[in-house]
C-alpha cells in the first residue's frame, strides 16, 4: 500500500516530545559537559574556560574520593540483597493459596509510599531509644547508633533502600516466574529433588535474564540514591553517607560551586552509562529493536 | 492430607511474617501518632497499643500544616504530568511504530539514549534552564507548576511502552479507516488510542505514582510554601517539630492516606502482573 500520509507528518507527531526532550534533556546534557570545563568561582556570570582543571581538582580531592567509596559501598550493600531477597519472596508468593492478593498488596505497599515518609519512619525506628535498639536489648546486645556511627550509617541507609525496593523487584520476578514451564518442576519432583534443589536447577537458570535485569536496574538506582540520605543523615556523620548525587546536590545548590557539581555530574554520567551500556549490549538489546 | 495442611500453614506463616515486616515501620508510626503527651514514646518495653488512644496529634498537626493545599499541589502536578505524558508519548510512538520516514532509526536511538542518562546528572543545567524560562514559583502559580511539570512531561519509557502497544494492533484496521477517508490524526485518536487503553492506564498509574512521590526536583525549585507538594511538605515536618515525634508521625501518616487509597483501589494494576512492560530504571 502506498503511503497514506504526508512526508512531514511523522515529524509533526513527534514534535512535542522531541522539543521537550531537547529542552529538558539534550540541552542540559551538553550544558553539563560544558559547565564541567568552566570555572565559575571568580565571576559566576563570566566563567572562564579551564579545560580539565575541574576534573583534576575533583579527582585529587579526598572528599570526592570518599564520596566515590561511599557510593560503591552503598551499591555493593544494596544490589546483591535486592537481587536475591525479592526472588525468594517471589518464589514464596508464586503459589495458588488463599489471600495471595492481600500478601502482594502489603509487600508492595512500601513501593508506592513516598520515600520521604519511608525514610522518616526508619529514622524513628533507628532512634537511640528507638524500637530497634529495644529489640537488640531483648537479645542482650548493646544499642547501636544506627545513623550516628560512621561505620554503620551507610548500611542503615542501605536497609531503607532495600526495604523500599523489595516489592518492586518481587513483581518483576513474579512476572518472569509465570514463564517457567511447570513440567520442569514436575520432572524435578519425580527425580526426588528437594525444594531448594528444585529452584536452583530450574528457577534460577530460567530467570537468568530477569536476574540480570534486576541487577542492572537496582545498580543504577543505587547509584542515584539521594532522598534517603537527605532525609536521614544529610551525608553525615563525617561524610560517611555522602554519595555522589548528594555531593552534586550539595555542591550545586548549597555551595553554588557549579564547576565541581558539573564535573561530579559527568563522573556520575560515565558510571551510569557504563552500567546501561553493559545492560543494553548483553541483556536488553532484544527489547528495543527497531 | 495432613502434610499438605501443614505445608500450607508454614507458607502462610512465612508470608504473614514478611508482610508484618513490610508494614511494621508504618504501624509503628501509627502507634506513635496515637499516643498522648502523657505517654512516654521512648518507654522500654515499647507500648505497641497506646494505653490511651488519642487523635490530638493528628488534629494538632493538621492545624499547623496546610495538608489540603499540599494535596492539591501534588495532585495538580501529578495530574498534568500524567496527561502530558499520555498525549506526547502516544503521539511520538505512533510514527515510530507505524510510519516509514527518514531518520527513523536516528530518532529511535536518540530517544533510547535518554534512558541511560540519570536526571540527577543533568539537574543542575535543567534548573538553570527553568530559571531562564522564569518557570519558578516566585513568578506565580502557573509558572511554578509548569516548572515542576515540564521537565517530566515526556520520557523514553512512555514512548517505548506506547510504541510496543501500537505494534500489537493489526495494520489492516488503519488501512481500512484510511480508505474510508479518515485523516491520520483521526486514525490515531479514534482507532488506535481506544485499542491501547490498558497500556495507557498502566502508563498513567505508574507516572502518577512517580510524580506524586517525587522529592528531589520540587525541593530544588520550590521556594514558596504555597506551592509545596506533599513530599516536600512532609520533609518540612522534621524541621518544624524537631523532636516532636508524635506530630511528625501523625503528619507522615496523614500524608500517605491518599496514595494508599489510590493504590488499594488500583491494586490489580500493580500486583496482577499486567505491568511487565512498565519496568523503570
Amino acid at each position: 500500500m502506498n503511503k497514506y500520509y504526508k512526508a512531514y507528518l511523522p515529524y509533526l507527531f513527534m514534535l512535542p516530545a522531541l522539543i521537550l526532550l531537547g529542552v529538558f534533556f539534550f540541552l542540559p546534557f551538553f550544558d553539563t559537559l560544558l559547565l564541567s570545563f568552566k570555572d565559575f568561582s571568580t565571576d559566576i556570570y563570566n566563567p572562564s574556560w579551564v579545560g580539565f582543571d575541574n576534573y583534576l581538582k575533583i579527582l585529587s580531592s579526598p572528599e570526592f574520593y570518599e564520596v566515590i567509596k561511599n557510593t560503591f559501598v552503598f551499591l555493593f550493600a544494596v544490589v546483591p540483597i535486592l537481587v536475591i531477597l525479592p526472588l525468594i519472596v517471589a518464589v514464596f508468593i508464586n503459589q495458588k493459596i488463599r489471600g495471595i492478593t492481600l500478601y502482594k498488596v502489603l509487600i508492595y505497599l512500601p513501593v508506592v509510599v513516598s520515600i520521604v515518609v519511608v525514610a522518616i519512619a526508619f529514622k524513628w525506628l533507628y532512634a537511640w531509644q528507638g524500637i530497634l535498639n529495644y529489640f537488640l536489648e531483648l537479645l542482650h546486645l548493646s544499642p547501636l547508633g544506627w545513623l550516628t556511627d560512621t561505620n554503620l550509617a551507610i548500611f542503615s541507609v542501605a536497609i531503607v533502600t532495600i526495604y523500599k525496593g523489595i516489592g518492586y523487584y518481587m513483581m518483576i520476578y513474579l512476572a518472569a516466574l509465570m514463564g517457567v514451564p511447570k513440567e520442569l518442576y514436575e520432572a524435578c519432583e519425580i527425580d526426588g529433588a528437594g525444594i531448594l534443589k528444585k529452584h536452583l536447577t530450574v528457577t534460577v537458570p530460567h530467570l537468568m535474564p530477569t536476574i540480570a535485569l534486576v541487577a542492572t536496574i537496582s545498580s543504577i538506582s543505587a547509584l542515584k540514591v539521594f532522598v534517603e540520605i537527605y532525609v536521614m543523615t544529610k551525608g553525615g556523620p563525617l561524610n560517611s553517607t555522602k554519595t555522589i548525587v548528594y555531593y552534586i546536590y550539595e555542591r550545586a545548590f548549597e555551595n553554588l560551586d557549579l564547576s565541581m557539581a558539573a564535573a561530579a555530574s559527568v563522573v556520575l554520567l560515565i558510571i551510569v552509562m557504563g552500567f546501561s551500556v553493559i545492560n543494553l549490549l548483553f541483556f536488553e538489546g532484544k527489547r528495543y529493536r527497531v | 492430607m495432613m502434610r499438605r495442611f501443614f505445608k500450607g500453614l508454614s507458607i502462610h506463616s512465612v508470608l504473614i511474617f514478611i508482610c508484618i515486616l513490610s508494614i511494621f515501620p508504618f504501624l509503628w508510626l501509627i502507634s506513635t501518632a496515637l499516643k498522648g503527651v502523657n505517654e512516654n514514646i521512648f518507654q522500654y518495653p515499647p507500648q505497641f497499643i497506646p494505653s490511651h488512644i488519642t487523635f490530638e496529634n493528628f488534629s494538632g498537626v493538621w492545624k499547623q500544616i496546610p495538608f489540603l493545599l499540599y494535596f492539591f499541589n501534588s495532585f495538580v502536578v501529578a495530574f498534568f504530568t500524567v496527561v502530558l505524558n499520555l498525549i506526547f508519548s502516544s503521539l511520538a510512538a505512533y510514527p515510530l511504530a507505524r510510519m516509514e520516514f527518514k531518520g527513523k532509526n536516528f530518532v529511535f536511538y536518540l530517544v533510547l539514549s535518554t534512558i541511560m542518562v540519570p536526571f540527577q546528572a543533568i539537574m543542575l543545567p535543567v534548573y538553570l534552564i527553568i530559571l531562564k524560562l522564569n518557570l519558578v514559583d516566585t513568578a506565580g502559580f502557573i509558572p511554578g507548576y509548569l516548572g515542576l511539570i515540564l521537565p517530566f512531561a515526556v520520557n523514553a519509557f512512555g514512548i517505548f511502552l506506547m510504541r510496543q502497544a501500537f505494534l500489537g494492533i493489526p495494520k489492516e484496521l488503519e488501512e481500512a479507516a484510511f480508505v474510508d477517508g479518515c485523516s491520520v490524526f483521526k486514525i490515531w485518536l479514534k482507532i488506535l488510542l481506544p485499542m491501547v487503553t490498558p497500556t495507557l492506564a498502566v502508563l498513567a498509574i505508574f507516572t502518577f505514582i512517580g510524580s506524586w512521590g517525587e522529592f528531589l526536583w520540587p525541593s530544588i525549585v520550590l521556594t514558596q510554601k504555597s506551592l509545596y507538594t506533599l513530599p516536600v511538605g512532609v520533609n518540612d515536618l522534621q524541621g518544624m517539630f524537631s523532636a516532636n515525634w508524635r506530630y511528625i508521625a501523625a503528619g507522615s501518616i496523614i500524608s500517605i492516606i491518599p496514595i494508599v487509597i489510590f493504590f488499594v483501589s488500583m491494586q490489580k494494576y500493580f500486583v496482577s502482573g499486567q505491568n511487565e512492560g512498565a519496568v523503570k530504571g
